[in-house]
């Protein structure tokens, strides 16, 4: 009996180490996936900060009186609409905020008009950077979306079931080009 | 902000990623920023007060040519404690893809990260094998950058994931005041269609084929014969006389050899010159030297390199010809001189496309970008504090995971995968993330 034993403790404990280290390796991946949920997680964050910081800056220019009136009423509209959207709702308004802004300056005097008193200035320099800081952060966004699929599509992700109960969190695809006046 | 760079390759060596890290730690400095920089230094190479040295670059073999890159234990440990000791809010990382120190700091640091990739590379075989080891430590960084479309396409292709451009930043301004030197300009006489003469300018390593000297020496013989008086200013490192035999000896007059240029003299000689000249043959992933003409108003003759085509906007801010043909460089050169008009048009185009350059441009981005990364990473790591439960969680968690390896029931298996054994802020935002 212990002579049995003895031949098969061998293969044993070298199936117990290789699940051990099988299990170090699954337990350093399901780390790294949840590092990048946390990277994720801030890059909504940020996204979601800039996209409000967006619509206030509009908001702002347009109940600063400097705008026509009638611009005034669209752009405050849109800001409006995109600071209520709720969640399915986003993409569409900021989008339509996007394109509304791009009418409202699209003929280049505009903004140099409203760059020509100091108040002025601000508003049209804080839009800008708003809109820059919009396009930067949802392409930080979406990178990491990118990155957290990828290990989700791991077989041992699936398999073992690592990523847990979180759900897929989708990209954000918005139209986001600035009015040509605004590129640098 | 405290900000931590890191500049994977030696300070005294001149070169495009050592530039912008000393002009983005000047620019940050300048609006009142706390910035250290982490760089490979010799002992007794001199460097700025805001430099910390992590020690010699060693020269090995890497990937085909000899790069000088710190590595090893030491290497580490020196990077631990610049991070420990410079408790930075965010720490910007330059190349994090070459193995030395930004990659080394990719892989301890526990604050935001963003990293800078400078080049554009083509896809190596060799490579490959790297990339799996690569990707883990890189997916620590917060937001990417490359400072061009091409860098960009170089991350996107052979390290899967996106990059935002923000590009190579210059001092317009030291560029466009500068004054020009009355030895290097062409005298009115010898200018236009009826003149003689010309003044190009070349600046770049003598000795280095890819920066396509030989090209423009083979063309001037062309341009010289057409315009006897024009000339050919060169300024850079490399063995001048060696230069001079491969031209005709009755050119080689109106050719001069200037060597290495201080800054303030190379904007010298770009307000001087009539045409900038850049014949480079490849491995450009941006062309700041272009930008830098441009800010001085030279007008700009380059080879059709995608990447000088991006910076010379399609041909409207500068002109271009094929690449490595010294007589279509020859005809374009010709056809300039002749047409001051023309020179002066696109100066005025190159000034305007130069400002998205200009440090106060590229800087506000960079800024733009800490902060966000900052801010949201702050924000992500007190909702998780509020919400996470502090206790036998992470130590039971582990021998769970040991297991089977499925089912992780309060969350985490420790910090301690990535190797670094420092306490990382674990966001737990409880919305069933395992």
């Amino acid at each position: 009996m212990r002579l049995v034993l003895t031949q098969y403790t061998e293969i044993v404990v070298l199936v117990l180490v290789l699940i051990l280290l099988y299990g170090l390796y699954l337990s350093w991946t399901a780390t790294r996936l949840d590092r990048l949920h946390v990277r994720l997680d801030a890059a909504r964050v940020a996204l979601d900060a800039q996209l409000v910081r967006r619509s206030a800056a509009t908001l702002e220019l347009a109940r600063s009186g400097l705008l026509d009136v009638a611009t005034a009423v669209i752009l405050a509209t849109a800001a409006r609409s995109a600071q209520l959207a709720a969640e399915d709702e986003r993409e569409p308004t900021e989008s339509a905020l996007t394109r509304d802004l791009r009418a409202a300056f699209e003929d280049p005097r505009e903004a140099a008009e409203l760059s020509e008193s100091t108040e002025g200035a601000d508003l049209v320099q804080e839009l800008g950077a708003a809109m820059r800081r919009v396009q930067l952060a949802r392409r930080f966004h979406n990178e990491s979306v990118r990155a957290v699929r990828q290990i989700r599509g791991y077989r041992r992700v699936r398999y073992f079931r690592l990523a847990g109960r979180a759900p897929d969190k989708p990209t954000f695809e918005i139209d986001d080009e600035p009015p040509a006046a605004f590129v640098r | 902000m405290k900000i931590g760079i890191v500049c994977p390759y030696a300070w005294d060596v001149p070169g495009g990623v050592q530039f912008h890290v000393r002009d983005l730690a000047a620019h940050l400095i300048g609006l009142g920023h706390e910035v250290s920089v982490l760089a490979p230094a010799d002992d007794d190479t001199p460097i700025p007060p805001y430099v910390v040295s992590a020690g010699r670059a060693v020269p090995v073999p890497y990937n085909g040519s000899v790069a000088r890159l710190n590595f090893g234990f030491l290497s580490a440990a020196r990077v631990r404690r610049w991070l420990h000791d410079g408790a930075f809010d965010v720490v910007h990382l330059h190349e994090p893809g070459t193995p030395s120190l930004s990659l080394l700091a990719c892989w301890a640091a526990t604050v935001p990260m963003v990293a800078t990739f400078h080049t554009a590379n083509p896809r190596s075989r060799a490579m490959t094998a790297a990339y799996p080891i690569l990707q883990p430590a890189l997916e620590k960084i917060n937001a990417r950058i490359a400072v061009s479309e091409y860098a960009r396409r170089t991350l996107v292709e052979h390290l899967g994931g996106d990059a935002v451009v923000i590009p190579n930043g210059v001092d317009v301004s030291f560029f466009a005041d500068a004054a020009a030197r009355s030895g290097w300009t062409t005298p009115k006489d010898e200018d236009g269609p009826e003149g003689a003469g010309g003044t190009i300018g070349f600046i770049g390593r003598i000795d280095e084929p890819r920066k396509g000297l030989p090209v423009l020496l083979e063309a001037f013989p062309e341009i010289v014969a057409a315009r006897p008086r024009a000339r050919l200013l060169v300024a850079g490192r490399g063995d001048a006389e060696e230069a001079l035999l491969a031209l005709p000896e009755d050119v080689r007059g109106n050719v001069t050899f200037l060597g290495m240029v201080s800054d303030e003299e190379k904007a010298q000689l770009l307000r001087s010159v009539d045409i900038y000249c850049a014949p480079n043959t490849g491995g450009e992933s941006f062309g700041i030297i272009l930008v830098e003409a441009m800010s001085a108003g030279a007008p700009v003759l380059a080879s059709d390199l995608d990447a000088f085509s991006l910076v010379l906007e399609g041909g409207q801010a500068g002109r271009m010809f094929p690449n490595s043909d010294a007589a279509a460089l020859a005809k374009e050169a010709l056809a300039l001189l002749a047409d001051p008009a023309r020179r002066t048009e696109l100066s005025e185009t190159a000034a305007r496309a130069v400002r998205r350059y200009d440090w106060s441009v590229v800087g506000a981005d960079i800024l733009s970008v800490y902060e966000m990364v900052t801010e949201s990473t702050a924000q992500v790591s007190a909702a998780a504090l509020a919400v996470v439960q502090p206790g036998p969680g992470r130590g039971g968690a582990r021998s769970a995971e040991r297991g089977r390896g499925h089912g992780h029931g309060s969350g985490h298996g420790g910090a301690g995968g990535t190797g670094n054994g420092t306490d990382e802020p674990r966001a737990e935002p409880g919305r069933g993330r395992r």
